[in-house]
């Protein structure tokens, strides 16, 4: 991330939004709303001060990185390594921006008077000639599922949040403990939450079975507790990975195979007291199974950025069944979309893990460099041409073409098509009154013929046959 | 191949990304479709002239089915399903003006991810027509030049 931050040639815009992008391969014009930090970028170096004397002497707020585990001031570096370091003011929550009743301590501290409390929204305009889409993916919303008791019990977490308090750098430094204080004896993992579920989603997210396994390896090593991973099948797939998965079994952590039926802390003997009991179906041993734990983690699958719909319309991009960014085929066009110029990278394509995502990025940086490196852009032969002496000026293709490539020529009163432009689609062929358009490889006459050769009677082909056998 | 049974012969005019990309999964996980349906591959519904319709009609089909992408959003070429959307009633319109069924055309809409509803159409349709019987608008059409 650093690296991209430093780069001559890579102008990083965080905080940022795409809200309009026009043009075509090799020539888009995007637009881009830059978010007041109310930090100048080009002063502050990141030394934090203003954090030390915001008036807020309590952090008082959740902090989003560390999944609101602990709690943050105002004005707030996102997370230790962010790149930019720069720090950001929350509009929301900082009491001069809400008021505007504040001693603006922070902007005291600033030696460098970077806090610029007057900074507004800024509109960007950039000339591009190819994009990449990574926009990534959101956590699955676990209070969907309410049986499984997330927001329910205290001590039902996300995979996610665990994984920011085994983190060293987290908000316990890496000490497991759990919302109430104690430190757990037993820990259940519940796999496939929001994946491979009839209710949810149905495909598999590929990455909680290997997360699950990682967090089950750290939590028994900072805890020493007994571990249970509930799962449907283990899906250990890519280098290295079923090698873990046989360190896991050898370590002794419990493996039970079926879905769990609910979380709950209804004890029913004693051993159960103030614990939460997951019921569940042995598959492999044929009972229903109750297994109480201290902590109960849920492994939450992979689904589509909420705003995945808005993103794919304003970039032309298709989605498949599941809500992903749709490639231009599965196999063989896995980083292009159907509109030319526009790549994916990552997750916003379908649910992958890092080497896959740092495999699948690389490969949509150099189709990307290898377009524009180019200088020139093969485009598709399927265009519509008009036909200048039999065009009518009336006009008509203009109102149906979705891209707006036919232009009128007033000096010769023609229509013009725009050859980078034209997708092909036919529509204004199809509409031309005066049959003045013909779709390259889709005319009339081709799809005329097909029509008449497919209605052929047998007989009427056997006797073509032997006409054109003559000499 | 009939053996005396009356097989109808249906055109299908699909648009490239949607239902054709069904229809080609559907072979590729070989549902079982009749293969009275022939398919005609445009880019876009929206290419569909209603001559190709009546054209299809006058050289011998008993049925034909357009078929493309969900409106609104699913159009590879943003709004092309909207134009065919259009069209398509009065099509309708104009072959029941001709004295053809309603029940020989079909418009609608099949997306890629929708194999199995382009399959089940395919054989509805088809026994659809089946049981209205030939349309023998030729033949009809050759005597009267005679």
């Amino acid at each position: 991330m650093m690296d991209a931050g430093r780069h001559p040639n890579i102008t990083l815009l965080t905080y940022s939004e795409v809200t309009n992008i026009s043009g075509y391969v090799g020539n888009f014009k995007v637009t881009i709303k830059k978010k007041p930090r109310y930090v100048r970028e080009d002063l502050c170096v990141g030394c934090l001060q203003c954090i030390d004397k915001c008036v807020f002497k309590n952090a008082k707020f959740p902090d989003e990185f560390n999944m609101g585990l602990n709690l943050r001031k105002p004005v707030y570096l996102p997370f230790p390594q962010a790149t930019p370091q720069v720090v950001l003011i929350d509009p929301e929550q900082c009491l001069f921006l809400k008021t505007g009743k504040c001693k603006q301590s922070c902007a005291e501290a600033c030696d460098r008077k970077a806090i610029d409390f007057e900074q507004k929204e800024e509109i960007l305009e950039f000339q591009v000639g190819a994009v990449i889409v990574a926009t990534g993916f959101e956590p699955f919303d676990t209070k969907r599922l309410p049986y499984y008791g997330y927001g329910q019990y205290s001590n039902v977490y996300t995979a996610l949040e665990v994984e920011r308090l085994t983190s060293a750098s987290g908000p316990t430094g890496g000490e497991v403990i759990l919302r109430d204080g104690r430190h757990p004896k037993s820990v259940g993992i519940i796999h496939c939450v929001g994946s491979r579920d009839d209710k949810t989603n149905k495909y598999c997210s590929r990455v909680c079975c290997m997360y699950s396994l990682k967090l089950a390896h750290v939590v028994r090593d900072h805890t020493g507790a007994e571990v249970y991973n509930f799962y449907i099948d283990i899906r250990t797939a890519g280098k290295g990975y079923e090698e873990f998965y046989d360190k896991l079994l050898e370590e002794g952590v419990h493996f039970i195979r079926g879905r769990v039926a609910d979380v709950n802390d209804w004890a029913t003997t004693p051993e159960e007291e103030g614990k939460l009991v997951l019921r569940v179906e042995d598959t492999l041993i044929g009972v229903t199974r109750r297994i109480p734990v201290d902590m109960v983690i849920l492994s939450t699958g992979i689904e589509p950025q909420r705003d995945a719909d808005k993103v794919a319309s304003m970039f032309g991009i298709s989605r498949s069944p599941d809500g992903f960014f749709a490639e231009a085929h599965p196999k063989l066009r896995p980083v292009e979309t159907n509109t030319d110029g526009v790549f994916l990278a990552g997750c916003t394509q379908g649910p992958r893990d890092v080497p896959d995502t740092v495999a699948h990025a690389g490969a949509a940086a150099s189709m990307a460099l290898a377009l524009l490196d180019k200088g020139v852009v093969t485009i598709s032969p399927i265009v519509a041409e008009v036909e200048e002496k039999y065009c009518s000026a009336c006009k008509t293709c203009l109102s149906v073409c979705p891209y707006t490539a036919i232009i009128f020529d007033e000096a010769k009163n023609v229509a013009r098509i725009n050859d980078a432009l034209c997708k092909g689609c036919g529509t204004c062929v199809a509409a031309c009154p005066a049959g003045a358009i013909t779709g390259k490889h889709f005319t009339d006459e081709q799809i005329i013929v097909q029509i008449e050769g497919l209605l052929r009677e047998p007989e009427e082909l056997a006797a073509k046959a032997v006409e054109g056998a003559r000499p | 191949m009939n053996n005396g049974k009356f097989e109808p012969r249906i055109i299908a005019f699909l648009c490239n990304w949607c239902t054709y990309t069904a229809a080609d999964a559907a072979g590729v996980a070989r549902m079982e479709q009749p293969a009275n349906v022939d398919v005609i591959r445009v880019m876009c519904t929206g290419r569909i002239e209603p001559m190709f319709i009546l054209k299809a009609f006058s050289e011998g089909a008993d049925g034909v089915i357009v078929s493309g992408c969900h409106p609104p959003g699913d159009c590879h070429y943003n709004n092309g399903n909207f134009k065919t959307f259009r069209r398509m009633p009065l099509v309708e319109a104009l072959l029941t003006q001709f004295g053809i069924d309603e029940g020989r055309f079909h418009w609608g809409w099949i997306s890629g991810a929708e194999a199995p509803l382009w399959a089940q159409l395919a054989r509805n349709f088809t026994e659809q027509v089946r049981a209205l019987g030939p349309l023998a608008w030729k033949s009809q059409k050759a005597s009267k030049e005679d």
